[in-house]
């Protein structure tokens, strides 16, 4: 059995004691990073990284490091989620719905082990299918030429475009204004500067985690300002928490549908892992008998989007890793994670650096176990970590943000870019201009650009090239698909409405 | 309405400009049929045509910071730009104590508070990269440790 063959080579890496520490160490930051408000997983993983590339990590280690986060913060979003009724993060918003209204009746406890123990099928579960799948699709991908992968990153902006965001036209801008920063520096191809503008500092380009930090992390600072931090309020108690057996065993329908839906949700490049809790959560809504329940306080309605944003999560590092497209924002940081560390995810990296895929699997298996012993019984000392107030935290993040960056790079003018990105995050989060196409566009900008130029080589500049195979054609209707479709679905699929928070 | 139809008109003007400088690209002796100027044409002419959209169908208008807030707003603009410039001659520790206490007021405005968060983070985050994590920070001005 290969796969079983390929997990003892990733275990006999992740579990040495050096790698579990930091498995540790990860799980409970993420999970602290995933419980604030206004810092989720994508930001989270982007402060972390220029840090950790810092402090000498080697590739494995990073990655093990930063998964950990990344699940952990997964699991983090719903603390903040079910007791103060903010997500910690978007793709926990759907968790409010019906965690925050448990809480409000004295479930707190139950709401949380509920979603706890969701979060970890739906993780576990997608894991497994990573393992499964990953290794399969990459070796369709190997099928894959330049034209199949231009369209490729179309087929993940225009989802993202399409399904992420209220607005197509203000997505595809976000996406066009990330690939255009991705021109700025050297073109590989020729050498030849372009809109550097005698700069020396833009020779290089701009480096994407300059931008992910500053569109991130630095323009939450701006909002909290701008609100004066007003959503800090500390909402419901929690009381002693007991592990409800009974509404385990009712809810496990929840969370294995949820994890399904979520699972799916997240394979498609730019789709993600909001989508999937939403998905998880219309469609338990859609099948349950009493659906008058939900919104006031049914644990399937928390077990299911909790399961289906985890499971997203992990199916998203599918395309991730296989295609190098990522399915979300925090895959999206992944993948610059990967990129500085020098890895380049594709179908190569399977048969290039198994060590690197299965460790990194193990790795995710690991992190599930200790998140999961982890958020059962030590759920109160995260809840106390929530209390920090937004005056300490926000500064805080800020000079994270400022240390990474200049330890990584050591310039002003860096600083200053993360800066500018900043405000213009918190000009794009006004304007309900999503980023995450942005970091997108500076990711994938370059490899896409290349892939048509290597296409028309290949083709001596004849463009029907690029619609010329089967897999090539399928992209592009499902990117035109992806796009066009949710503008006719949106007024059948709305937004439940926040439960609201009565001043009592 | 306002804010999409003013950031799509400033967006016009970026992309045009944008194409105008990628004309001034110049190709080399190894081209290639493509060459390096027709993707950030293609760049700025979706870009111009999103803008458009913005420009002729606005989302409704969110409200905008205006007096007290905006204020706030360039202050804490201000001094990050400040920061990045100065963290590097003046050591970590000094900068961060100042720019983290008024982040720290402009959140919540109580000075006695804002500058136990200034001094808290100074030196407590310089404590944590510097000695846990082992990054190469300068704590004090490096002019004055010689």
């Amino acid at each position: 059995m290969d796969l079983l063959n390929n997990l003892a080579l990733g275990f006999s890496i992740a579990l040495s004691p050096y790698t579990l520490v930091l498995a540790v160490i990860g799980c409970f930051v993420g999970t602290i990073i995933g419980a604030l408000p206004g810092l989720g997983p994508s930001n989270g993983v982007a402060l972390l990284i220029p840090i950790s590339f810092s402090m000498g990590f080697d590739a494995i280690s990073a990655l093990v490091l930063l998964t950990s986060v990344y699940y952990g913060a997964m699991y983090g979003g719903r603390i903040s989620s079910i007791l103060l009724n903010i997500p910690g993060d978007e793709p926990a918003m759907m968790t409010t719905l019906d965690g925050y209204p448990m809480a409000r009746q004295g479930k707190a406890g139950e709401a949380l082990v509920v979603s706890g123990v969701a979060s970890f099928v739906g993780a576990f579960l997608a894991t497994v299918g990573l393992m499964l799948m990953a290794p399969w699709l990459a070796r369709v991908a190997f099928k894959f030429g330049p034209a199949e992968y231009f369209a490729l990153y179309m087929l993940a902006f225009c989802t993202l475009g399409g399904v992420g965001s209220n607005n197509q036209a203000k997505s595809a801008m976000a996406a066009c204004l990330g690939l255009g920063i991705a021109m700025i520096g050297l073109d590989k191809t020729t050498n030849m500067q372009r809109f550097t503008f005698g700069n020396m500092h833009l020779f290089d380009g701009i480096d994407f985690l300059v931008a992910i930090v500053g569109l991130f992390a630095v323009s939450e600072v701006f909002h909290f300002i701008e609100t004066h931090g007003k959503n800090s309020a500390i909402g419901v108690k929690l009381g002693k928490v007991l592990i409800p057996w009974k509404m385990l065993n009712d809810t496990k329908g929840a969370m294995l549908r949820g994890s399904g839906i979520g699972f799916l949700a997240g394979i498609l490049p730019g789709a993600g892992a909001s989508l999937g809790s939403f998905l998880a959560y219309m469609g338990e809504k859609s099948i349950s008998r009493d659906k008058d329940s939900f919104g006031k306080g049914n644990p399937n309605g928390v077990a299911a989007p909790e399961a289906g944003n985890n499971a997203a999560a992990g199916g998203a590092l599918i395309p991730m890793l296989t295609l190098g497209v990522p399915g979300s924002g925090t895959t999206a940081v992944l993948l610059a994670l990967l990129l500085t560390l020098n890895i380049t995810p594709g179908p190569l990296l399977f048969t290039e650096r198994p060590d690197v895929v299965w460790s990194l699997i193990a790795a995710l298996l690991i992190a599930n176990v200790m998140l999961l012993i982890m958020n059962v019984p030590m759920v109160k000392v995260f809840v106390r970590i929530l209390s920090v107030p937004s005056y300490i935290l926000l500064p805080g993040v800020t000079m994270i943000a400022f240390v990474g960056i200049y330890s990584l790079t050591g310039s002003s003018f860096d600083m200053m870019l993360m800066v500018a990105f900043g405000v213009l995050g918190y000009v794009c989060r006004k304007l309900d201009i999503p980023t995450v196409p942005i970091i997108l566009g500076i990711l994938l900008g370059n490899a896409m650009e290349d892939n048509m130029r290597r296409a028309m080589i290949l083709s001596d500049g004849d463009w029907t090239y690029l619609f010329s195979s089967p897999i090539a054609i399928s992209f592009w209707i499902a990117a035109v698909l992806g796009f066009i479709a949710p503008i006719f679905l949106r007024r059948f699929l709305k937004k439940p409405p926040l439960p609201t928070t009565d001043e009592d | 309405m306002r804010g999409d139809r003013i950031f799509g008109l400033v967006m016009i003007v970026v992309a045009l400009g944008y194409i105008l400088s990628a004309t001034t690209i110049r190709s080399s002796f190894m081209s290639d049929p493509v060459g390096p100027r027709i993707f950030p044409y293609l760049v700025g002419v979706v870009t111009i045509l999103c803008a458009l959209v913005m420009v002729l169908k606005p989302d409704p208008d969110v409200e905008w910071p205006i007096g007290k807030t905006l204020l706030n707003l360039g202050v804490a603009l201000a001094i990050l730009f400040g920061y990045a410039v100065l963290v590097k001659p003046l050591g970590f520790i000094l900068p961060t104590i100042i720019v983290s206490g008024i982040l720290s007021y402009q959140i919540n405005p109580q000075p006695k508070l804002a500058a136990l968060t200034g001094l808290g983070l100074g030196l407590g985050l310089f404590v944590l990269f510097k000695f846990i994590l082992g990054l190469g920070l300068k704590g004090l001005p490096p002019a004055l440790m010689g």
